[in-house]
């Protein structure tokens, strides 16, 4: 029995209302459709987010039993350094896994997801976590501005104590020039948006579903949930409607709240869906991009037993408003804002170095002591501890997943950031050990000694001269 | 049991610009201003000196590695020169590279010089670069700079002694205000001018809780001295003055990367001092210590300083603020000449910019009668390098 053994996902903390989007920009449109999209901060993107959704799908989870991770996303920042090896060796996971990324197209999501279920089912692998993730640029006023939103979801793909099973599976490929970007480019083209709805959107997704309820001889009424994108919401309705869909069962696609988040769309619908099932549902997902795969799971007993998950339902209740466009810009790096010449020193990240140290940069694995069970951080060969000074006794340890408080902290104008001050300070994690950490999603003013902080992978700079994305840990401020 | 430098070792000569954003003297000019007035002094020539140590920081940001920058800009005819380095500690690390040349017998006479030259850098604050971990810190050190790591300190200390960050911050002003007094009376300063507490605590936020005028200033500078065996001075002048300590203690990481460190103090300091006491043989430093020219890079590293050397008692420093102690008419004057405040604090000259106040005070020879202590007998300088978590700190006592 092959299905889906967890979920997580991510939703950054801000968010940009429609009408803060049309205030600034509105002179290129007419009006503001309804609602807000989930904005990354300026030290997030897809890649920061697929971590944190595969980190939340993992929970407490042993990381050694994972043997496979599958990326899926169109705006993964590595053209060329495979991004799912990456976001592999930040979740802690063993280097005897398979590891790729799906992109092309934001139907990669859902046929990750496929790839993965495979992957168990032929039994090459055991358990798969599949991380969709979509961080978009779009230009200052174009309607994709409005329609897209950030998110990341993750899916964890095995064969025991499985929570939905997988029932099968209908996809249908086209090349459908709706939009497209080559690898040069920064923003995409679209075609007339009449053509994408008319000839895409209300074609596929019904092509896909159809063939799907007629290779299984399957009624539309025996799904609990209906999960598919919804990027024109009244055609949205109208597919389910020819397919005889009561519209209780379709799943909301959180459009008006995250915004359109891309590959990772469907997998986020089926995130929320599962996050309301009970035994025996049935959710039918499908995904939209070059064609549609459409797939059906049966919720099983253990859908109760899934630990503590922030999933869709924590993220979405914490938010924060992000009431200024002209930070928006900046984060994104959409205009030149200005560094000043401190800001502009090359970083040069030491490849070799990086790869040497990637436990200690990208895991955040320190090292315990034998000896003398202290935990320290960054991995170290001779123990901290005055008392003890083992050396060559450590153990590697891992500090992503443990939470801290604040032993002291500051505010820094000085410091180059796209969003003053740089909070930073030093973290006493729970069990031992001691660092300093840049602080994010929090404001100066909330932030106290002794708070708790959890940590969060973030992307520390983009090296412009060079291309690096270098991305470390940072701590999230609880309550901050 | 080591005898250490005690008595073995006296400055006969020393010099030291004026400290400032000094647009039109490059390092080369500041070696030559420095090496003058301090050669002047000794009443030497070049060709009497045997070795020397050159003190540079940022290299890369003035004169290039190596020692040769020393040697050219002098034209020292073929001399052993070597360079030293260790953050802010450097011009007392060449210091104590001449002292101990000196005290070994391997020479009669050598020179200490340190210069930095930071003005160049097209903005303001210490150059940015890799900074405290090498390599490590493109890849795990947060966005640190000097004054948010030591705003982090204020942070802790203020926590760890229940002060609110208005009584916190009124302390600090305390100690800013007193070093603008103090700079304002000294022509070599780079700012001359006073400021009250009202405008320290009205001033721009640097690094919450630090504002502008916690924070040390941004100049070029150079400083030179020129050392020889105890019992020859007296051939040279008639008022050397003698090292009585010279200590370094570097940390080990417990700070960081341990968790028993409070945070509210520098332990590096603390344990520099300690060393340089028993070397100096000093039981009370309260008592015994004339005058000190400590480490300011911002206020607060000023309050804890004075915790760890024990002029105050810990969490007590305020009181002994507040009643004027470090003042210039004070028991214990602490930044005579106005301090990296008032100096600002080109980092391979401040050691020895430090040592020339205490040298001068000592001697008598304060450059204004309204500057000159009372019979000041044992001055300390003490200069700390790095952060609060993770630093070299060195101390030096000299005397009568």
């Amino acid at each position: 029995m092959v299905g889906i053994t967890s979920y997580g996902a991510y939703i950054p903390r801000y968010r940009m209302n429609h009408n803060t989007l049309f205030t600034a920009v509105g002179f290129l449109l007419t009006f503001p459709p309804p609602g807000e999209n989930a904005v990354a901060n300026q030290d997030e993107d897809a890649l920061t987010m697929a971590v944190g959704a595969g980190a939340d799908c993992l929970g407490s989870m042993k990381r050694e039993m994972v043997d496979g991770l599958y990326l899926a996303g169109t705006s993964q920042p590595y053209v060329l350094r495979q991004n799912s090896a990456l976001i592999a060796t930040a979740l802690d996971l063993p280097s005897s896994i398979r590891s790729a990324d799906f992109t092309g197209s934001t139907r990669s999501g859902t046929t990750a997801l496929l790839a993965a279920l495979d992957a168990v089912n032929g039994e090459t692998c055991s358990n798969v976590l599949v991380c969709a993730s979509d961080c978009r640029l779009s230009k200052p006023g174009s309607p994709q501005e409005y329609l897209y939103g950030d998110g990341a979801a993750s899916l964890l793909v095995g064969s025991e104590d499985v929570i939905a099973t997988f029932e099968g599976a209908y996809s249908v490929c086209y090349d459908f020039p709706d939009r497209w970007r080559a690898s040069t480019e920064k923003f995409e083209h679209a075609w007339e948006d009449r053509f994408i709805r008319d000839s895409g959107y209300s074609q596929f997704i019904l092509e896909a579903i159809s063939g799907l309820l007629k290779r299984y001889n399957l009624n539309i009424k025996d799904f609990a949930k209906i999960a598919y994108p919804g990027l024109y919401p009244r055609e949205h309705g109208a597919i389910a409607k020819r397919l005889g869909a009561d519209p209780a069962q379709l799943q909301d696609t959180l459009l008006s709240t995250i915004g359109d988040t891309g590959a990772a769309s469907p997998l986020m619908m089926l995130v929320a869906a599962l996050e309301d099932a009970r035994p025996n549902d049935m959710i039918l997902v499908a995904g939209f991009g070059s064609g549609s795969d459409a797939m059906f799971f049966r919720v099983t007993e253990r859908i109760s037993e899934v630990g503590e998950r922030r999933a869709v339902k924590k993220h979405l209740a914490a938010k924060k408003d992000l009431a200024s466009y002209e930070k928006y810009l900046a984060f994104r790096n959409l205009a030149p804002f200005d560094l000043g010449m401190r800001g502009e020193i090359s970083i040069r990240t030491p490849m070799s170095a990086l790869f040497r140290e990637r436990k200690v940069v990208l895991s955040l694995c320190g090292s315990k002591c034998r000896k003398c069970g202290t935990a320290q951080y960054p991995y170290q060969r001779v123990c901290v501890n005055p008392d003890c000074g083992a050396v060559d006794q450590m153990d590697d340890y891992r500090f992503s997943d443990k939470t801290g408080v604040i032993f002291t902290y500051t505010g820094d104008y000085l410091a180059a950031s796209m969003d003053p001050p740089s909070v930073y300070g030093l973290v006493d994690f729970e069990g031992g050990g001691r660092f300093w950490f840049d602080f994010t999603d929090c404001d100066l003013e909330s932030v106290k000694v002794g708070m708790p902080v959890e940590m969060t992978f973030r992307r520390r700079y983009v090296d412009e001269p060079t291309g690096v994305h270098g991305y470390s840990w940072k701590a999230t401020p609880i309550g901050g | 049991m080591a005898e250490g430098i005690k008595d073995k070792v006296a400055i006969i000569g020393m010099g030291c610009t004026k400290f400032g954003e000094l647009w039109d003297k490059s390092a080369d000019d500041l070696m030559v201003d420095a090496f003058q007035e301090c050669i002047q002094d000794a009443g030497l020539e070049k060709k009497d000196i045997n070795a020397a140590w050159f003190g540079v920081h940022f290299e890369e940001q003035s004169v290039g590695k190596g020692a040769t920058s020393l040697a050219l800009a002098l034209k020292l005819p073929f001399l052993p020169v070597t360079r030293t380095e260790n953050f802010c500690a450097t011009a007392t690390e060449a210091f104590r590279g001449a002292c101990y040349g000196v005290a070994s017998g391997a020479y009669d006479i050598a020179l200490a010089l340190g210069v930095e030259k930071l003005k160049d850098t097209g903005y303001g604050g210490l150059p940015g670069g890799p900074g405290l971990m090498g390599t490590k810190s493109a890849l795990i050190m947060p966005k640190l700079t000097a004054p948010g790591a030591f705003a982090m300190m204020a942070t802790r200390y203020f926590s760890v002694y229940g002060l609110s960050p208005e009584d916190g911050k009124r302390m600090l002003a305390k100690i800013s205000a007193k070093s603008h007094y103090n700079g304002a009376r000294n022509p070599k300063a780079h700012l001359r001018r006073e400021v009250t507490e009202e405008q320290i605590l009205k001033a721009p936020v640097i690094a919450w809780p630090l504002g502008l005028f916690d924070c040390c200033g941004v100049s070029d500078g150079a400083a030179a001295a020129i050392v020889t065996r105890a019992d020859l001075a007296r051939k040279f002048r008639p008022d050397p003055i003698y090292v009585k300590a010279l200590q370094v203690a570097v940390s080990s990481g417990e700070e960081l990367m341990y968790t028993k460190w409070d945070g509210a103090h520098v332990e590096s300091g603390y344990r520099a001092g300690r060393q340089a006491y028993k070397e100096a043989g000093i039981e009370n430093p309260r008592e015994e210590i004339s005058m000190a020219e400590v480490h300011d890079c911002f206020s607060i590293t000023e309050a804890v300083t004075m915790e760890d050397l024990q002029f105050s008692p810990r969490g007590k420093v305020k009181d002994d603020i507040e009643a004027g102690r470090f003042n210039l008419d004070g028991p214990q004057p602490i930044q005579p000449d106005g301090g990296l405040k008032c100096f600002g604090h080109p980092i391979g000259a401040s050691g020895l910019r430090m040592l020339y106040e205490m040298y001068k005070q000592l001697q008598g020879k304060a450059d204004l009668p309204e500057r000159q202590l009372k019979n000041p007998r044992l001055g300390l300088t003490h200069n700390m390098g790095g952060f609060p978590a993770m630093n070299i700190v060195s101390v030096a006592i000299v005397g009568l």
